[in-house]
């Protein structure tokens, strides 16, 4: 009883501390409003205002035709160059598709004979060459069909394929990206309140002044725990229902509250990682250098950036004992695909043991670490 | 204020000084200091004192009023860079403008390559100054593990070496022992000897050092309380030592009704002894901190440990409060061990921590309710004892008040409060009153003998102050982790035939270290120090722009500290090789063996072999268990079995036969948008490719059907995997990112810690500064970039097809560019973590968005694209795929150079002009 007393107050005199500390609430405020905002809105998985460049050799009604269907948004009005100048426009960066229409296109096609235009791609811009590429493919072959059918009243094209999106129907970025940004900002901020709540104790020596007190170094812990938990869930519930909710009207699928659930085990495993990283460093300046190390690899692999999937199966393995991943994995599945505990208590459950032993081992380290300071 | 007749060495005329909006540190103040003696600046912490010595030594800015030095306006940019080379400053702290990770060699040449002397007069002086101040012995001890007179002796050669006229040591005495005090000050005399015409500027906590001053200057509150001859003083005062002339001083109000603080013997107490320690040792690694400590204080005793700072005082009670194990030996509190996890033991005793430990953001009144809470005072009581507190220790006016606001006399007594809210037995005091005015200090005593003699609380108590040492019942001496004696301190003084308690001190610490060797060495000192000043420094303020002498001065120091700081070592290349590997590997836009799961409900061959179509292409499509129905796919794409559903009607294989166009259907997981993107284009040309193919093979020759098709030439990167498009984009990323922390962390490091002093009071520019500390770490960026580019065609096989000699010089001028962004982040923020954070945010966004790396630059919009054609990385990116995978040749990658030169100046006089040259 006197544990739980103590570990409550301890953890307000937390929550005090933090609201006369202006400049951290204000940073709290705007990584859960503005920063989600932005990051929803930064990117598009499309491709847009692709430079696009055409060498027309044929200079039939056709080769027009095919270049006045690309026009913005998607692509940036066609640029004319000479055969010649393709090489050096693609080195300098200018154009990321070139497309070159041979000599007597439309001759080749109208009588019935093969007929391909090249279309040079920057295939180091990976993330739009080959989305690019296939829509390049798409005009075309619609650009011809019409053409040859208004031609040939025979033609027939084979039936396309239908494709339907489940759980996001128009690929709207956003929604993913809301929910990505929101998970990066829940790690930066729980590692950084508690980690820094605790270096700070010890730079003013009020930790020493702590542990002469009749606690225990876990009462210290997990008031801290709790207490910066507590700050962290609030503003993801406000951030869920005002700002990707409301804002960036993304609809929910599952159950908000084991969202909710899932995000409090996060915030044990990311409490619990910023006390063991309070232990190591021995100042400020150590904290935030190795937290910048430590979040990069936390976030660069949790699959919000780019898929899991992509990843080699042996980084796989080791990425499947990053909460992070996990937290990525289980918010997609609840939050879009109205996924149940079912489906996500193995993500669950993995959260919750590597917080446990972070926090087993961050307890240990606690009291030894006073001996470091000073 | 009689200094008629006498010349000057500095006046300040009206001069006022603030910090933020509301604190005046100095509140008019107007003084003459006479030349050519020593001057002491005595008063308590935090009147001004320090603000009034950093304007006289031009490192701080005239706000308002006057000030004068050496003959000139100090305010004036010319008159302070002539003066600088002949003001030497010694900043408050032990060592504070010291680098401590330099040896004591290091950090004194430094100062002398800083004023400019030659290699000459180095070789000569430095060891001259070394063997006077005794330090010959160690010259490559680094300065952070020395000792606290050792360092201030340190300090003190690196003033001297380029032979000031006006010496200011801004309380250069604090927290060191008395040995090393007096041999500090036998230092200063010797000094003074050889340079009969040197002004000194001196500030202290320590009123009898003052009584060997020439003319002395009281400061109380931002002001001038009084100045004078110390016999003048006393005159005026009528008083018989200083610290009482300056109680006299004060005006009244803040005098109180203060009087001469009595004692009352003290009565025995039944029962066993409350602190017994029996041979406690503590070692950390080879260094004995502690060494064989023993002693017994009875109950209700005021039980006082003096000694100088890193003595072992604090380890000491570390040890007794059970905050730290020691290594052998124990300590027994009420007869009982002292059980580290314990918490019963605890409960008996209060402990108050060196400096303010209380909650500084906390008002006073929830300081208090929070130590009654988790000491678990009575629910009922809690109330009654607090309000009982505050009147008892006089803090009813600042109940609500930040406790952090409060003035250190105050703070101090709430953190006594809070060390008695529960009643304890034991009180242990870490340095309670070092730097509170006498007033205040009394008043706490006041507190301290009432609730010894009043409550029998037994009190053990840290001091350096003789005068506070003097009022304990017993005391004991420790020097350099041993306790020299213990006794009352009569007794102590008695035993050694010694005038005072300093003098018994000075001669335990000399038995214990054997000083009687020493004494002949003295006089060799002197000869050696008056050599060393006899010849003349010739150094002087240098060129007014920029000194390519002391900018390598600069840069020598900042290598030598980089090397030994393994941290930032570890940051610098573990940590860049690290974040390749990940980003390398973890960032990839190749989509592979995507789950999908056929719905068929035709089991036709026709839709079999779309079937094998899909299961064909290997690299793309991975096939599981079909789907039984629709609603078993629904489930499965939730539950992340398969991203996709391949749905095949009824009749698909007869109505294909028909000619008619039966449609198939792609389910596709849309959760990951972009993933989801690229499985739909690899579906459909799966699909479409399939589809021509049944339609040449069933068709032929009846239908047309034109391969109207695109033959798509994926240039730089035919096979297209992501990873020779972000092998190479990653080095422009972290050769921004890695060098810019590091540099804005090396500047807002010097500002926190202090250091920045040697570059204000000095004769170097903001150039000779930035470039300095710019050097190295544009060479740890190459030493990187070496690294990455082996790591790049080592490890993941990405080549460098291009011209590697321009990649090369693109890289140098890439980072000479990141490294004076760093200058420029430095500029702005104040902290260490502030650097780190401010840089982070600042580059990443521009860096991972708008440099072309996952969007080409082509493509980008509005303000996105202004921002990316002014960010460097955007050339540096277009220089490193350039020549990594798009094999592009010199003329190309020259474009790309000659940009990212032109970022250079143009940062680098942000960064100039973004420095302050004083503080403020």
């Amino acid at each position: 009883m006197e544990r739980v007393v103590n570990i409550f107050w301890l953890g307000v005199k937390e929550l005090r501390s933090l609201r006369s500390d202006t400049v951290l609430v204000v940073f709290v405020v705007y990584a859960f409003t503005l920063a989600i905002y932005t990051q929803a809105k930064g990117t598009s998985s499309e491709v847009y205002n692709a430079s696009i460049g055409f060498v027309d050799e044929d200079g039939s009604a056709l080769s027009r035709k095919i270049v006045e269907a690309f026009y913005p948004p998607r692509f940036q009005r066609p640029a004319m160059i000479k055969s010649g100048e393709v090489d050096d426009a693609m080195d300098a960066g200018r154009f990321m598709f070139v497309v070159e229409i041979p000599p007597l296109y439309e001759h080749d096609l109208r009588a019935g004979r093969k007929a391909e235009v090249l279309v040079n791609i920057d295939a180091t811009a990976m993330l739009q060459a080959s989305i690019g590429a296939s829509y390049i493919q798409n005009i075309l072959s619609d650009q011809v069909s019409e053409f040859l059918s208004r031609a040939d009243a025979g033609f027939q094209a084979p039936a396309k394929l239908v494709i339907r999106k489940a759980f996001n129907p128009n690929g709207d970025t956003s929604w993913f990206n809301s929910i990505v940004a929101l998970v990066n900002q829940v790690t930066l901020l729980t590692t950084v309140l508690t980690g820094a709540a605790l270096i700070r104790e010890r730079e003013h020596g009020t930790i020493e002044h702590l542990l002469v007190m009749p606690l225990s170094a876990f009462e210290i812990a997990v008031a801290k725990v709790w207490s910066n938990a507590l700050v962290i869930l609030v503003a993801v519930a406000a951030s869920m229902v005002l700002v990707v909710r409301g804002v960036l009207q993304v609809p929910i699928a599952g159950s908000p509250w084991l969202f909710m659930a899932g995000v409090v085990l996060y915030l044990f495993f990311a409490t619990a990682l910023g006390v063991f990283l309070g232990t190591i460093a021995r100042t400020m300046a150590q904290f935030a250098l190795l937290i910048i190390l430590i979040l990069i690899v936390l976030q660069l692999l949790s699959g919000g950036q780019t898929p899991v999937e992509s990843q080699p199966i042996w980084l796989q393995r080791l990425t499947f004992f990053l909460p992070s991943r996990h937290f990525v994995s289980f918010s997609q599945a609840i939050l879009f695909r109205g996924a149940g505990i079912e489906a996500v208590w193995p993500n669950f459950a993995m959260v919750a043991l590597v917080g446990t032993a972070f926090f087993a081992y961050s307890l240990k380290r606690f009291r030894r670490s006073i001996s470091l300071s000073r | 204020m009689a200094t008629a007749g006498r010349a000057l060495v500095a006046t300040v005329d009206s001069v006022v000084h603030a910090y933020g909006r509301s604190s005046r540190a100095l509140d008019g103040v107007t003084a003459e200091f006479p030349a050519g003696c020593m001057i002491g600046l005595i008063g308590p912490d935090g009147v001004g004192k320090s603000t009034l010595m950093g304007l006289i030594a031009g490192s701080r800015k005239v706000q308002a009023g006057k000030v004068i030095v050496l003959g000139g306006d100090i305010a004036d940019e010319g008159h302070r860079r002539d003066a600088c080379p002949r003001i030497a400053y010694m900043p408050q702290g032990l060592g504070k403008n010291l680098y401590p990770e330099l040896s004591v060699y290091e950090n004194i040449d430094f100062f002398a390559r800083l004023f400019g002397l030659s290699a000459a007069e180095r070789r000569e002086r430095i060891p001259a100054l070394l063997e006077a101040t005794g330090l010959g012995p160690f010259p490559n001890r680094p300065a952070g593990k020395l000792s606290g007179g050792m360092k201030q002796k340190v300090g003190l050669c690196g003033a001297l070496v380029h032979d000031p006229d006006l010496l200011i040591l801004d309380e250069p005495t604090t927290g060191v022992d008395p040995l090393s005090r007096k041999q500090f000050w036998s230092l200063i005399d010797t000094i003074r000897e050889s340079r009969p015409g040197m002004s000194v500027l001196v500030s202290t906590a320590y009123m009898d050092e003052a009584q060997q001053f020439d003319w002395l200057m009281a400061m109380n509150a931002g002001k001038i309380l009084g100045a004078g001859t110390v016999q003048e003083v006393l005159d005026r005062t009528g008083t018989k030592d200083l610290e009482a002339a300056f109680v006299q001083l004060l005006p009244p109000e803040a005098r109180g009704d203060h009087k001469e603080l009595t004692i009352p013997p003290r009565k025995d107490v039944e029962g066993p002894p409350a602190i017994v320690a029996k041979h406690l040792t503590k070692k950390f690694g080879a260094f004995t901190a502690v060494d064989d400590v023993s002693f017994t204080i009875p109950r209700g005793e005021i039980f006082g440990f003096l000694g100088s700072n890193g003595c072992g005082k604090s380890t000491t009670m570390k040890m007794l409060t059970g905050l730290l194990p020691p290594t052998s030996g124990e300590a027994l509190l009420f007869g009982e061990p002292i059980d580290a996890g314990g918490v019963d033991a605890r409960k008996r005793v209060g402990y108050m921590s060196q400096a303010f430990s209380l909650y500084a953001e906390l008002t006073v009144s929830q300081n208090l309710w929070l130590h009654a809470r988790l000491f678990h005072l009575p629910a009922g009581k809690m109330a009654g004892r607090i309000d009982e507190l505050v009147d008892r220790f006089g803090l009813r006016p600042y109940l609500d008040h930040d406790s952090g606001a409060l003035p250190l006399g105050i703070r101090q007594r709430l953190s006594l409060a809070v060390a008695v809210i529960h009643d304890p037995e034991i009180l242990i005091l870490d340095e309670p009153t070092s730097g509170v005015d006498p007033v205040a200090r009394d008043e706490f005593w006041e507190l301290l003998i009432e609730l010894s003699r009043g409550e029998s609380i037994t009190i053990f108590i840290t001091t350096h102050f003789m005068n506070e040492a003097m009022r304990c019942d017993r005391i004991s001496l420790m020097h350099a982790g041993k306790v020299l004696a213990a006794d009352a301190p009569a007794a102590l003084i008695a035993a050694r035939r010694a005038p005072d308690l300093e003098t018994a001190f000075i001669g335990y610490i000399e038995d214990a270290i054997g000083a009687g060797a020493e004494a002949g060495k003295d006089e060799q000192a002197r000869e050696a120090l008056r050599r060393a000043m006899s010849t003349e420094a010739h150094g002087g303020s240098g060129p007014a722009l920029f000194s390519p002498a002391r900018a390598l001065a600069f840069a020598r120091r900042e290598t030598s500290e980089i090397l030994r700081d393994p941290v930032r070592l570890a940051f610098a290349f573990a940590g860049s090789l690290l974040l390749m590997l990940i980003f390398g590997y973890g960032i990839t836009t190749d989509v592979e063996h995507i789950r999908y799961g056929l719905f068929d409900q035709d089991q036709t061959p026709e839709s079999r072999s779309l079937d094998a179509a899909f299961a064909e292409t290997r690299r793309s499509f991975r096939e599981l268990a079909p789907v039984a129905s629709a609603d078993e796919g629904r489930r499965r794409l939730k539950a992340d079995d398969v991203s996709m559903v391949l749905e095949v009607p009824p009749h698909f294989g007869r109505d294909l036969l028909k000619g008619q166009k039966p449609e198939v259907t792609a389910a596709i997981d849309g959760s990951s948008p972009f993933r989801a993107e690229t499985i739909k284009q690899y579906a459909e040309g799966t699909y479409m490719t399939h589809m021509q193919d049944v339609y040449r093979t069933q068709y032929a020759g009846e239908s047309a059907s034109p391969s109207a098709g695109i033959q798509p030439r994926f240039r730089y990167n035919p096979t297209f995997e992501s990873i020779y498009a972000i092998v190479p984009s990653v080095p422009p990323i972290l050769m921004v990112l890695i060098p810019a922390i590091l540099m804005a962390v090396s500047v807002s490091r010097e500002k926190e810690l202090g250091s920045i002093v040697n570059f204000y009071v000095s004769p170097a520019t903001r150039l000779d500064f930035l470039i300095g500390k710019q050097l190295p770490y544009v060479a740890i960026g190459m030493i990187n970039f070496v690294l990455l580019t082996t790591l790049a065609v080592l490890v993941f096989g990405v080549g460098v097809k291009g011209s590697l000699a321009t990649l090369v010089l693109c890289a140098l001028l890439y980072v000479a560019a990141t490294t004076a962004l760093g200058l420029v982040i430095s500029g702005i923020t104040g902290s260490q973590v502030a650097a780190v954070f401010v840089t982070t945010i600042l580059t990443m966004v521009p860096t991972t968005q708008f440099s072309g790396m996952l969007q080409p630059v082509s493509t980008l919009m509005g303000g996105a694209r202004v921002v990316g054609s002014v960010w460097p990385t955007t050339y540096y990116m277009h220089a490193s795929v350039g020549a990594f995978t798009k094999a592009l040749g010199p003329r190309l990658l020259l474009h790309d150079a000659l940009i990212l030169a032109a970022f250079v100046p143009v940062l680098m006089a942000a960064a100039v002009a973004l420095l302050r040259p004083q503080e403020t």
